[in-house]
């Protein structure tokens, strides 16, 4: 069934990834394994109709089903020194980059965008576990210090939406100076008065854990999420005993008192538009009334030059988000 | 009775064979005797030079982690008087791998935080390897905010391989609390000198070496993760750890001119378990250096500095 999987080769299989999927694709839920129709999957946000089981979701899919009719505007990202260590391992890290966006058609591992969510104007961050497992190395810090600079600039909240492996080894010692970073962006917004909500997905781990998503005013996990500093299996390699069910996941989490809620992904942007609009003293909002989130083709802006928002570049070119690099 | 490096190998037998001279002379009071052993130590001196004038990466991370290295205690014992310990983070326990107190620098009142490896088997367990819990966060916390209120400015002392991957520590938010303590290091109006005297080891270190100005010991590590476990990750192989320590780019030298760090203290020949108050006072006169430097600033004009210090890091450029 799954044909293309399975007999095309990588390297055309990703190209093909990128375009729109054809609707004949099944997908097979790694926690049941039912087999999903992908038109249905999409709809139901990457979650699984059978088990509730969260797939992973694109940073793109995400803001297209969280902000009002699917649109946002991109925030630009500074790009940093690329590979500043010269760093090489089995690979040089400039091809791991490489192959990384080629695979995933992203430029780096966090979309930063701008829009409103029940007409409430917000920044969102959303990093992306599929781009080199999320990793945090300077793009990220970058990117959350321009989302927090944009946040404040407009007056807006952040929701910053993680997924991480942790820190980004090929950057080395710069990217552990992201956790400093990013706490720095946190406090922008704390001390502007704005609220900085995170929703913590599946996983969240290491550094990234230890620092910008776990200083929110309000912390939200989607259910089954892996939320840890030391993975498991380090852990079981320490203390030599097996861990318990569910030991790390959200529910656990929220169980010892590190989350306040643990939210399924299709009732994230309601809960999102009643926080925010209840931290920033606004009337509720009258949900009815509200134009509804995208289905799945969305329509993506992004920023051109200033205000004016232009359509998206097309799936044929490489999805680098038009970063202009800011001092 | 000195504790050898593996690289230090062909300095153990030419030490050792000097020792064993002298105290055959010793016994038998001959003259060439003593000659000998003094020109087995001069050649020992040489070769000590010889090794520690090109240390690898690796061989740094192994001196970083000797276990005569001075360690926190003893800064503790040397350097400071009217040492006070406070204990506690208030909430679940108190964490022996984490010590701190107020105490005087050279009549200055300040709050000394650091890790504390242990030095023999039963303190190492006591202090669990230098690997804070979340207690140990929490409660340098409690002592950061205590010192920012009182105008009593920061020391700590950084030696830790990391974070402690235990079950309890994850439980009790570790997560959380590091991030918790760097953001304490990034509010308090007092001056934070950092000094890193041993290991630097990831999220664990930066939880307390996130300060206006951030000092090393020459052959101190400081990296996002061991070379070990880079090795096992990358490399698919933990005997990498050669290779890993040389692309981590972990050593002092390194870091300088990533301007990760402000300032290099040299150490002994043959490092700071050579000469253990040789190294103990460098670390102190260029701690109350950098405090000197620090005096008279506002509060506010500091945490905006130190902001802007860690904003910027990375991002202007790096030198070579
Ligand atoms: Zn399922």
């Amino acid at each position: 069934m799954n044909w293309i999987t399975n007999f095309v080769r990588p390297k055309v299989n990703a190209l093909f990834a990128r375009r729109d999927t054809p609707e004949n694709l099944w997908t097979k839920c790694p926690e049941c394994g039912t087999m999903l129709f992908h038109r249905e999957l999409t709809k139901a946000l990457m979650v699984c109709t059978n088990c509730d089981h969260h797939m992973a979701i694109s940073p793109r899919d995400r803001a297209a089903s969280l902000f009002d009719g699917g649109t946002y505007v991109e925030v630009p990202v500074p790009a940093p020194i690329e590979d500043p260590l010269r760093f090489r391992d089995q690979k040089p890290y400039p091809a791991r980059l490489k192959e990384a966006r080629r695979a995933t058609g992203q430029h780096e591992a966090m979309l930063v965008a701008e829009g409103e969510i029940g007409r409430t104007p917000i920044v969102a961050a959303i990093q992306d576990f599929s781009f080199m497992a999320g990793s945090m190395g300077m793009y990220v810090g970058n990117a959350i210090v321009a989302a927090a600079e944009r946040a404040v600039e407009r007056k807006a909240p952040l929701v910053l939406f993680s997924a991480a492996g942790g820190a980004r080894m090929q950057e080395g010692i710069l990217s552990l100076m992201q956790m400093p970073r990013t706490t720095v962006a946190v406090q922008m917004l704390k001390e502007a008065g704005l609220p900085y909500v995170v929703v913590l997905t599946h996983p969240t781990t290491g550094g990234v854990t230890a620092s910008y998503a776990m200083l929110g005013d309000v912390q939200i996990a989607e259910p089954n999420a892996l939320i840890c500093f030391a993975g498991p299996r380090v852990i079981e390699q320490t203390i030599r005993e097996k861990l318990p069910e569910g030991f790390q996941r959200a529910e656990y989490l929220l169980d010892h008192g590190m989350l306040d809620r643990v939210t399924h992904r299709k009732d994230l942007r309601e809960e999102l538009i009643v926080i925010t609009r209840m931290l920033t003293g606004q009337p509720p909002a009258i949900m009815a009334e509200l134009p509804p989130p995208a289905e799945p083709a969305p329509l993506v802006e992004t920023p051109a030059g200033g205000e004016g928002a232009e359509p998206a570049p097309g799936p044929d070119e490489d999805g680098t988000p038009p970063a202009k690099a800011a001092e | 009775m000195t504790h050898y490096l593996d690289f230090e190998k062909p300095l153990a037998e030419l030490e050792g064979k000097a020792a064993e001279l002298r105290a055959l002379a010793a016994q038998e009071e001959t003259k060439d005797v003593v000659g000998e052993a003094d020109a087995l130590d001069r050649k020992a001196k040489d070769k000590l030079r010889e090794l520690y004038a090109k240390l690898t990466p690796w061989q740094k991370a192994q001196v970083a982690r000797h276990p005569e290295r001075p360690h926190c205690v003893d800064y503790v014992r040397e350097l400071f008087t009217e040492w006070t310990p406070l204990a506690g983070d208030r909430n679940f326990a108190d964490d022996h791998a984490v010590i701190g107190g107020l105490a005087r620098l050279d009549g200055r009142a300040v709050m000394v935080i650091g890790h504390e490896k242990g030095h023999d088997t039963r303190t190492r367990i006591e202090r669990n390897f230098g690997m804070a819990r979340p207690e140990g966060y929490r409660k340098a916390i409690r002592l950061m905010e205590l010192a920012g209120r009182f105008g009593v400015p920061v020391v700590t002392l950084i030696d830790t391989p990391g974070a402690y991957p235990g079950k309890g520590a994850e439980e009790r938010g570790q997560s959380e609390a590091i991030a918790r303590s760097t953001e304490t290091c990034l509010r308090i109006g007092v001056p934070i000198v950092a000094a890193i005297v041993g290991e630097g080891g990831s999220g664990g270190a930066v939880a307390f070496a996130t300060g206006d100005r951030i000092l090393m010991l020459e052959h101190s590590i400081y990296s996002v993760i061991s070379p070990e476990g880079c090795a096992s990750i990358l490399w698919k192989d933990a005997e990498k750890m050669r290779e890993a320590a040389e692309a981590l780019r972990l050593t002092a030298k390194d870091l300088s001119q990533l301007g990760v760090i402000d300032r290099i203290v040299e150490e002994p020949l043959g490092g700071a378990h050579r000469d253990r108050a040789a190294t103990i006072r460098a670390v102190g006169e260029a701690i109350e250096e950098e405090l000197k430097a620090l005096d008279g600033q506002k509060g506010d004009a500091l945490v905006a500095a130190r902001r802007r210090k860690f904003l910027d890091m990375g991002t202007k450029g790096l030198a070579a």
